[in-house]
């Protein structure tokens, strides 16, 4: 019987060896105890993503938390918000959203949480130019991507180098390149530590109270850890007369 | 000051039974003296749920059952405006997958060692009961956080009930109160997850400990202790006083699966989208359907077998009978066994073969659950009768075929069975 199922389990593997692929993301540079960097992350944040993209969830005073003071939260990243304890919400209709980009910008919130930090800072990286888009920009994570490409300026723009080679097998391959063929504002090094800063924020909006939770961890595992030693005492003392 | 004491609980066990209650149930009630490692699932699931509840409480007053208004009174008020708001609703999420644990492995104690079997019949069925109570709580509460996931997996499930024959549809609006999941969906499950399945769950509770007290523990040799009494007390020779023993023992259990459920709740809150699903951070849409629309880890073998059966007459019906009845089957357990011993420790080959056939089944049948079944592609068209057929389909039906004949051919297999001589009395 036992053999039987090890013999099923084992025609299995080969099987698992083939689950799809998942398609590549780059690792984003991101951490979330770095003030600085989700300091500049916010800032750019506040003026690229925010005229579209809202963040009901997140309220400007939790940028506290980021080491701004309140007085520099007001003067320098509330444009269309008035009181500090506002959530951060666009001015645009949805409905006008809908008009001009076919789909209303999602609220970017917990958007961290959907995604995760890789795909965002690889889909922030990934535009290109394609003409037969409306926008003009297409996307290598996120085909046919209604948004357009807001961050060109900085970074330039790019184009998809399909080569086909074949490869050992015989069988033809396709690779994927992006290359940068007019260059922004920005390096492509000075680029990619821009993005890691704005994943870096939203990752941070994504649960603000990250960072508390997990302190609170390691106290609540040491304070169980003494907990279990007490317990354990207690129930040998009990057991002693137990044969 | 012990004068006085001692005269009011007087005074109250005049007019209710509290001493004789603390003696019936905890330190007069006389438990086996070998429980192992699994025995500690028991008083573990009754911790769950009073947290559950516990936490339930608090959630409640802040989240707005109101199709516009209760993702964000998740994500913004929960979340982050009330003061350790993320901790009640993390302790409340992880909460329902480690009931699940805790209870899926409550379960397998009973098949290990036999605790379904005469006189328990009805504390399994009790048990039966709080678990299909549970699954509904599960089901409804998911729907709360109105997430993409809860949306669309609360419109999967309640199609379910659209392929009866005949009455289908209907009973799928009936259930929903409108012909989508919209806000009356919403409303009427926060009902029924805050209080109407709350209400009988507790009953169930009630019912499963007092059967259980009234005929006794079993034990991982499945013997009877109460054979063996002291003659002149009467107590159970292999019996111990459930408090003190067992209580500082479920102590030492529950700090430490206290551990793991912290480790869970600071550390990993999302279990790597098996507790909380990524896309569950999207707000209900129901102008967009998801790509994969897969329910919580602890439904996925049963989702498995829903989908491992093919539509027959152009109804899904067949897949839904089939899914109910993996369920529903635990219930005839007592009555499929006829093996003449009940623990494990003194059955044959036959049995352990079959229970880890059943556990391979249903962990295959859970993972297969989580993925979409295309995930290993298709067979080659020109193989006999598999030709083009999803693999992880022909898999996950190889599966549902060894998870029903686990319990089909359970009354031939234990009777054929070689079991070993058990003890007359415990072995420690």
């Amino acid at each position: 019987m036992m053999k039987k199922l090890f013999l099923l389990l084992s025609l299995l593997l080969p099987l698992a060896a083939q689950a799809n692929e998942e398609m590549h993301l780059d690792k984003a540079p991101i951490n979330t105890s770095d003030q600085a960097s989700l300091q500049r992350g916010a800032k750019y944040f506040v003026n690229y993503c925010l005229n579209c993209h809202s963040a009901q969830a997140m309220r400007y005073n939790r940028l506290t938390e980021i080491g701004l003071t309140e007085d520099e939260i007001k003067a320098n990243l509330m444009f269309p918000a008035e009181k500090i304890g506002e959530t951060m919400q666009v001015g645009m209709k949805p409905a006008d959203a809908k008009a001009w980009f076919g789909v209303a910008p999602p609220d970017l919130s917990v958007e961290e949480r959907v995604r995760g930090a890789d795909w965002l800072y690889t889909y922030l990286r990934g535009f290109y130019r394609d003409e037969t888009r409306p926008s003009g920009w297409n996307n290598t994570v996120f085909a046919n991507v209604a948004m357009p490409h807001v961050l060109w300026d900085l970074q330039g723009e790019q184009q998809l180098k399909v080569t086909k080679a074949k490869d050992a097998d015989g069988k033809e391959v396709e690779t994927h390149e992006l290359v940068l063929v007019k260059p922004g504002t920005m390096t492509p090094v000075e680029y990619n530590a821009m993005v890691a800063d704005l994943v870096n924020y939203l990752a941070f909006m994504a649960e603000p109270a990250k960072a508390t939770r997990q302190n609170l961890g390691i106290i609540a595992l040491l304070v169980l850890g003494i907990l279990f030693l007490l317990a354990y005492a207690l129930k040998k003392e009990f057991w002693k007369d137990v044969h | 000051m012990i004068k006085y004491l001692t005269c009011a609980l007087k005074w109250v066990d005049d007019r209710f039974p509290l001493t004789a209650t603390w003696k019936a149930h905890l330190s007069e009630y006389y438990a086996p003296k070998n429980f192992n490692f699994w025995y500690y699932f028991g008083s573990l699931a009754l911790l769950v749920l009073v947290m559950q509840i516990v936490t339930g409480i608090f959630l409640t007053m802040h989240y707005k059952p109101d199709a516009d208004l209760a993702f964000y009174s998740v994500e913004t008020t929960i979340m982050r405006d009330v003061w350790g708001g993320w901790f009640i609703r993390y302790l409340h999420s992880t909460g329902a997958s480690m009931f699940f644990i805790v209870v899926y492995l409550h379960m397998f104690r009973g098949l290990l060692y036999g605790s379904h079997r005469n006189p328990r019949e009805l504390i399994w069925l009790f048990g039966v009961g709080i678990f299909l109570c549970l699954m509904g709580e599960a089901f409804f509460g998911y729907l709360l956080p109105w997430g993409q996931m809860s949306y669309w997996g609360a419109q999967v499930i309640v199609n379910l009930f659209g392929a009866i024959p005949f009455i289908g549809p209907d009973v799928a609006e009936w259930l929903r109160g409108d012909y989508l999941v919209s806000d009356a969906t919403l409303n009427r499950f926060f009902a029924f997850h805050v209080i109407a399945l709350p209400l009988v769950l507790l009953g169930l509770v009630a019912a499963h400990v007092l059967a259980l007290h009234e005929v006794g523990s079993n034990n991982p040799d499945g013997v009877e202790i109460k054979k063996y009494k002291d003659p002149n007390t009467g107590i159970p020779l292999d019996g111990i006083p459930f408090h003190p023993y067992y209580t500082v023992k479920d102590i030492v259990g529950v700090v430490v699966f206290l551990m793991v459920f912290a480790a869970v709740v600071f550390f990993a809150p999302e279990m790597g989208g098996y507790f909380l699903e990524a896309n569950n951070f999207v707000p209900a849409n129901p102008m967009q359907t998801p790509a994969h629309i897969a329910p919580v880890w602890y439904f996925t073998p049963y989702y498995s077998i829903l989908r491992a059966v093919p539509p027959m007459f152009n109804s899904q019906f067949p897949g839904v009978v089939a899914m109910g009845a993996s369920v529903l089957i635990f219930a005839a357990l007592p009555w499929l066994d006829r093996s003449p011993v009940k623990s494990i420790r003194y059955r044959g080959a036959q049995y352990k073969g079959w229970l880890t056939a059943f556990v391979i089944s249903i962990l295959v049948l859970g993972y297969l659950g989580t993925v979409p079944s295309n995930v290993w592609g298709q067979f080659d068209k020109d193989i006999f009768i598999l030709g083009g057929a999803d693999r992880a389909t022909v898999l996950a039906r190889v599966m549902m075929v060894v998870y029903f004949l686990f319990f089909i051919l359970m009354p031939w297999y234990t009777k054929i069975d070689k079991t070993k001589p058990v003890p007359e009395r415990v072995t420690g």
